[in-house]
């Protein structure tokens, strides 16, 4: 029976194609919606997981998540380093400046002063250039997507005319300070999509306006066997300052984008909205087919259907109508994703999302059936009868 | 009462609701039935014929009376029992055929068998069999939608019949065919449905079928006033045209 169950429902085109869209587009745009939103969230905090090599990062208290910048007084990097259970304590530098570019264009940049000394906290791939090019005189490092875009130099005096991305050796100016492009770097989109800018830390705080506090971060590398969550207490009541572990700093960040902004709100409702899609066309068509071939059922239950055998049919109806939808819906999203260039969309297909969009149908079909079952299970076969 | 009885009742009552919003739909209903023979329930719309083949059909139970159906009482079961009872000792003909139109004529004849759980292809041949006896074997594999009202009705029969039951129960079966598709169709209830472990209960407005009954039991307001042979009835039909003839 279950096989004329299927029957039935592939039989009957025009809902089955209804039920199918209707699933296939709220599975697409649940999952397709969330993973944006992972992606721009994940965006938040880049610079954390672009860095790995520190175990716990310090900040100002007041700190709110990567970007917040409360600059510290330089002698707090010594009160860190004075700790007990630190291998190394490394400054970093992160600002926002405005670079003047060789055709007298200007772009705000995101500028990154890593250790002078060791160079932690510098990109991990270089396309081109060495990390040691970094100590070269006035040397910065942009990255890829930055020197091809929103950094683009023309080729001609012209300045509509063809253009070409910013290489090695080319120059911009920050701060009225000439800086030299040594390398160019690889790394992940960051949330304000302005192109990053890598040098040393004393350089980054000469190009950036004079300020008393000029150390933005204090990267920390334990001693090895040391507990982290010790250090971490040790760090706080020692010197005043906040510590956490990468995955603190980076839930620390998401929670502020999650709870401070209307980011969370506005997908959320795309993602509602591809649940009601999928309730209202699917749902509802589900619903409907099952009301069109209620007199069959009642026929059945009059010859001798059991109402498990009924509830096994709808069900297996659902079922299939489900993991059909559902596969289409992913396999669409995934398309998008491949579609779509990293760069330009923030897009994070991760494994949690389809596990949502599955409990996302199954809530429809769901829904959908147990009416559509409820109706059956209720239904008087002696309705078939004419009288 | 005997158990070679196919139906036996006395005394059957049906209300439907209760208190004063109570609805008597049966109101002492006598009435015996052999196996082998063809008996049709006729009278009014509203006059209980519906809910009497319900009963019959061990759809519905009754408020009071004693009845058996093959020689078991249908209403000392459990609501799965008679289910169990429907399925393997009654087949249905309905007024509008009830053929599931997405799937092939075939698989609509082996639902019974498939019902009951039993091999899908033992049960799809057993239906080709029985589709070749009404006819239709070449019109296995189409669509119920394919074919005529009259063809639709044949596969109904088939349909009726493929796990042999005790109890052949007809609604209306030529109400929405034509007048010799009718006839058609009646013959080959009688062909195919009569057994003489078999009971047809017909329920039909068509006078041009009554023929086809071995008794004829008129149903007026939850009663069954008269029951006669179709011999009978048809003299006396035939007195009544003659009259009207007269008369104009």
């Amino acid at each position: 029976m279950l096989r004329i169950a299927l029957k039935m429902l592939f039989g009957d085109s025009a809902k089955f194609y209804g039920i199918l869209l209707g699933l296939t587009f709220a599975t697409l745009l649940i999952t397709q919606q969330a993973a944006i939103f992972v992606g721009l969230m994940s965006r938040t905090y880049a610079l954390i997981e672009e860095t790995p090599q520190a175990d716990l990062w310090v900040t100002d208290p007041t700190m709110q998540f990567v970007d917040d910048t409360k600059p510290m007084q330089v002698t707090a990097l010594d009160r860190v380093r004075s700790v007990s259970g630190i291998e190394w304590a490394s400054p970093l530098f992160k600002g926002l400046l405005v670079a003047k570019l060789p055709n007298g264009g200007r772009q705000i940049c995101d500028v990154i002063g890593v250790d002078d000394a060791t160079l932690i906290g510098a990109p991990a791939i270089l396309l081109q250039g060495k990390v040691e090019d970094l100590r070269k005189t006035d040397a910065i490092f942009i990255e890829s997507r930055g020197a091809g875009k929103q950094l683009l130099q023309p080729l001609t005096a012209d300045k509509n005319g063809p253009k070409r991305p910013m290489q090695v050796g080319d120059e911009l100016e920050l701060n009225e300070r000439r800086a030299i492009i040594a390398g160019i770097a690889e790394t992940r989109p960051s949330f304000q999509n302005v192109p990053t800018i890598y040098t040393t830390y004393l350089r980054a705080v000469g190009f950036a306006p004079a300020n008393r506090r000029t150390l933005s971060l204090i990267l920390v590398k334990a001693l090895p066997g040391q507990d982290l969550l010790e250090l971490q207490q040790r760090i706080q009541a020692q010197t005043g300052l906040s510590a956490y572990t990468p995955a603190e700093f980076s839930w620390k960040t998401l929670d502020y984008w999650m709870t401070q902004t209307g980011i969370p709100i506005n997908f959320g409702m795309a993602i509602a909205l591809g649940f009601l899609v999928g309730v209202a066309i699917a749902g509802q068509m589900f619903y409907n087919f099952t009301l069109d071939n209620l007199r069959y059922f009642g026929a059945m239950k009059a010859m001798g259907a059991t109402s498990r055998q009924l509830l096994q049919m709808v069900a297996v109806q659902g079922l299939a109508a489900g993991v059909l939808g559902l596969g289409l819906g992913l396999g669409a999203t995934a398309l998008f994703g491949l579609m779509i260039p990293g760069d330009r969309l923030a897009f994070k297909l991760t494994w949690h999302l389809p596990i949502i969009s599955t409990i996302a149908v199954v809530i429809i079909v769901l829904g959908a059936s147990s009416l559509s079952i409820w109706k059956v299970i209720r239904l008087d076969p002696k309705e078939v009868f004419s009288g | 009462m005997s158990v070679e009885q196919a139906i036996f009742c006395e005394g059957i009552t049906k209300t439907y609701g209760e208190g004063e919003a109570a609805v008597k739909a049966l109101r002492g209903i006598d009435l015996t039935a052999d196996f082998g023979e063809i008996i049709a329930l006729v009278g009014p719309s509203g006059c209980g014929k519906t809910t009497l083949i319900s009963i019959f059909a061990a759809i519905l139970s009754r408020s009071s009376g004693t009845l058996r159906l093959a020689g078991v009482d249908p209403d000392a079961m459990t609501n799965q029992e008679r289910t169990l009872f429907r399925r393997e000792k009654v087949g249905f003909i309905f007024q509008q055929f009830n053929l599931v139109p997405q799937i092939s004529v075939v698989e609509n004849v082996a639902i019974p068998l498939l019902l009951r759980g039993e091999n899908r292809s033992e049960s799809l041949d057993r239906a080709e069999k029985l589709l070749t006896e009404v006819g239709l074997h070449n019109r296995a594999q189409s669509r119920p939608s394919k074919l005529s009202g009259g063809q639709q009705q044949r596969v109904a029969i088939a349909r009726s019949l493929i796990h042999e039951p005790s109890i052949l129960v007809c609604d209306e079966p030529t109400s929405a065919l034509d007048g010799a598709t009718g006839q058609r169709v009646m013959e080959l209830i009688r062909e195919q449905g009569r057994r003489p472990d078999r009971l047809v209960v017909l329920v039909t407005h068509d006078e041009r079928i009554y023929h086809f009954a071995d008794r004829i039991a008129h149903v007026d307001d939850g009663l069954i006033t008269r029951i006669v042979t179709s011999d009978v009835e048809l003299a006396a039909l035939q007195a009544v045209a003659f009259e009207k003839g007269k008369a104009q």
